[in-house]
């Protein structure tokens, strides 16, 4: 094990955890990471010295806990190289990220017989939003297909853009199949038939630089928890122009300017899509996780995890009736596949037994699984405290768990 | 047997091995063993989804005695399906209603017939209660 790493797994107690007797591999990073000590720190002092609502509060305790989350909103915008902090807006997570935009996007953009185009990869947060989207102003969905290596069919993305289609939502990276999209060609494409494009990057952040304005992308959302952050926050990105023709997602305290029984006018970005009381101390560890990430660095993150991912796939591949699934040219750290005719149920339970934490069945992307004619996979999902001696553990493990049956 | 001391039977059976990887392969090896359910149940009406994996049940009265046959498509789902056959099948309506099925937690596989294990089970023993419910209403 490299020093640096045994330095940073020193950093997440849960990783001394025994299973069944066994050391904890944890391998189920693409459903969330584990969290460093300095986050969790960062949440208990928090609570215990900044806690106090904020905005609008002259108090002294007031002032610094929105201090704290307006710094946390800046971190975040140099995280993404957003142009504007109110440009970063804060959400449960991804998944309600992307639900704002169905609803507000579809209700300033879209009408009757408009089309949402998004891909066959997609986790189910980003297909059913704009699936009920598509029922309530009777639009249909497009879905953007692949191929069998689990690469999106560029020539088919091209042919469905057309005028109809409001906006085009895809996925970063996909959660099952590793894949790492050509987002920015994509953004280019639909751009040049005038279509704004939202992009799912819940399992890309942890795993590469992303650039907003690089990308172009119109819409960007992620979950804290799958970065080292804190569970119940995540981020919406949008383009100021965008989010200002569109109405508020949600009702509530913070997002008014001013409320009369008559009327009531609503605040300004960022203020009008966050009603209720912001989570301050959940965007203040969102902003320690991200300096614990720069402190690494993503690309040495990106460089380390990619040559984790390259030996598991040796490693995995020469195991007998071994079937990676997804095996595009470009994939970041998840690796899916099937032992045999083993059920991934059964290979996954088994595993748990052993110590390794994996994920089976369908991720949340049935749709997905249905195209690969397949009834789930096995998924191992690598974080930047992982190492090659965890995936030997993983294969050994597989050898054994294969002659069982 | 009663069905009580099926259950002390296969409680006695798994009590023989300490190792989990033990009382899997044992599991898995009574798995194998189930009979394959005739194709003509394994439609849809016959199915309880789970979430990871599914299990075809088909129920029969015969005799006073409920008859059941069921699979998976897991191994280890279908190893407790065996045993679950095994404690509950060919017995009267008023058996199965009364069973406290211990032995699942006994032999250490209380997990899997947890709610959020999602494979199945839980629903599946629902599902023989229903059944023999269904028989002793139809009976009266």
């Amino acid at each position: 094990m490299e020093d640096f790493i045994k330095d940073i797994r020193s950093q997440f107690p849960i990783l001394s955890t025994k299973v069944y007797g066994k050391d904890l591999i944890y391998f189920d990073n693409g459903a969330t990471t584990q969290k460093p000590l300095r986050v969790v720190e960062r949440i208990v002092s928090g609570y215990y010295t900044t806690n106090s609502n904020i905005h609008r509060g002259v108090h002294y305790l007031s002032q610094r806990a929105t201090e704290a989350h307006e710094n946390a909103r800046e971190r975040i915008r140099r995280f993404l190289n957003a142009p504007l902090a109110s440009e970063i807006i804060f959400t449960r997570g991804t998944t309600e990220a992307i639900n704002l935009v169905a609803f507000s996007f579809g209700e300033a953009f879209c009408h009757e017989g408009d089309e949402i185009v998004v891909s066959v990869m997609e986790h189910h947060s980003n297909i059913v939003p704009w699936q009920m989207l598509c029922e309530r102003k009777k639009m249909k969905l497009k879905v953007i297909p692949m191929s069998d290596q689990g690469e999106l069919l560029q020539d088919a993305f091209q042919a469905l853009l057309n005028p109809k289609v409001k906006l085009v939502a895809i996925t970063h990276v996909s959660n099952v199949l590793g894949t790492v999209n050509p987002v920015g060609e994509m953004i280019q494409k639909a751009h040049a038939a005038g279509i704004p494009v939202l992009v799912d990057g819940a399992q890309s952040v942890p795993h590469l630089k992303v650039d907003v304005q690089a990308l172009d992308a119109d819409f960007y959302a992620f979950s804290a928890h799958k970065i080292y952050g804190p569970l119940g926050i995540g981020v919406l990105y949008g383009k100021s122009d965008l989010l200002n023709r569109m109405p508020p997602y949600q009702g509530g305290g913070e997002m008014i300017e001013q409320v009369h029984f008559e009327k009531t006018t609503y605040n300004v970005l960022p203020y009008k899509f966050e009603a209720g009381t912001p989570d301050f101390i959940g965007s203040t560890a969102l902003a320690e996780a991200l300096d614990f990430i720069d402190e690494i660095g993503l690309d040495r993150i990106a460089n380390y995890e990619h040559q984790l991912l390259s030996y598991a796939n040796e490693e995995l591949k020469k195991i007998d009736e071994m079937r990676i699934i997804g095996t595009a040219a470009d994939k970041s750290a998840v690796i899916s596949f099937l032992l045999g005719s083993i059920h991934p149920f059964d290979v996954g339970t088994l595993l748990d037994h052993l110590g390794i934490a994996v994920r089976t069945g369908h991720h949340c992307a049935q749709p997905l699984i249905d195209r690969l004619g397949i009834n789930g996979t096995v998924r191992a999902s690598f974080a930047i405290y992982n190492t090659p001696e965890e995936v030997d553990v993983l294969v050994k493990a597989l050898h054994r768990i294969k002659a069982m049956f | 047997m009663s069905i009580n001391e099926t259950q002390d039977a296969i409680i006695e059976e798994f009590s023989e091995f300490e190792d989990w990887m033990d009382k899997y392969q044992l599991l898995i090896d009574t798995g194998n063993s189930l009979e394959p359910l005739d194709e003509q149940f394994k439609q849809t009406q016959y199915l309880i989804e789970g979430c990871q994996s599914r299990v075809w049940l088909h129920a029969d009265y015969i005799g006073g005695k409920v008859v059941l046959k069921a699979e998976s498509d897991a191994v280890i789902v279908k190893g407790i399906v065996m045993l679950l056959i095994q404690v509950l099948s060919d017995r009267t309506p008023q058996e199965i209603l009364d069973t406290d099925l211990y032995f699942i937690d006994k032999i250490g596989l209380k997990d899997h017939l947890s709610p959020t294990r999602a494979n199945g089970l839980v629903s599946m023993v629902r599902q023989i209660r229903n059944y023999a419910l269904a028989f002793k209403l139809k009976e009266n």
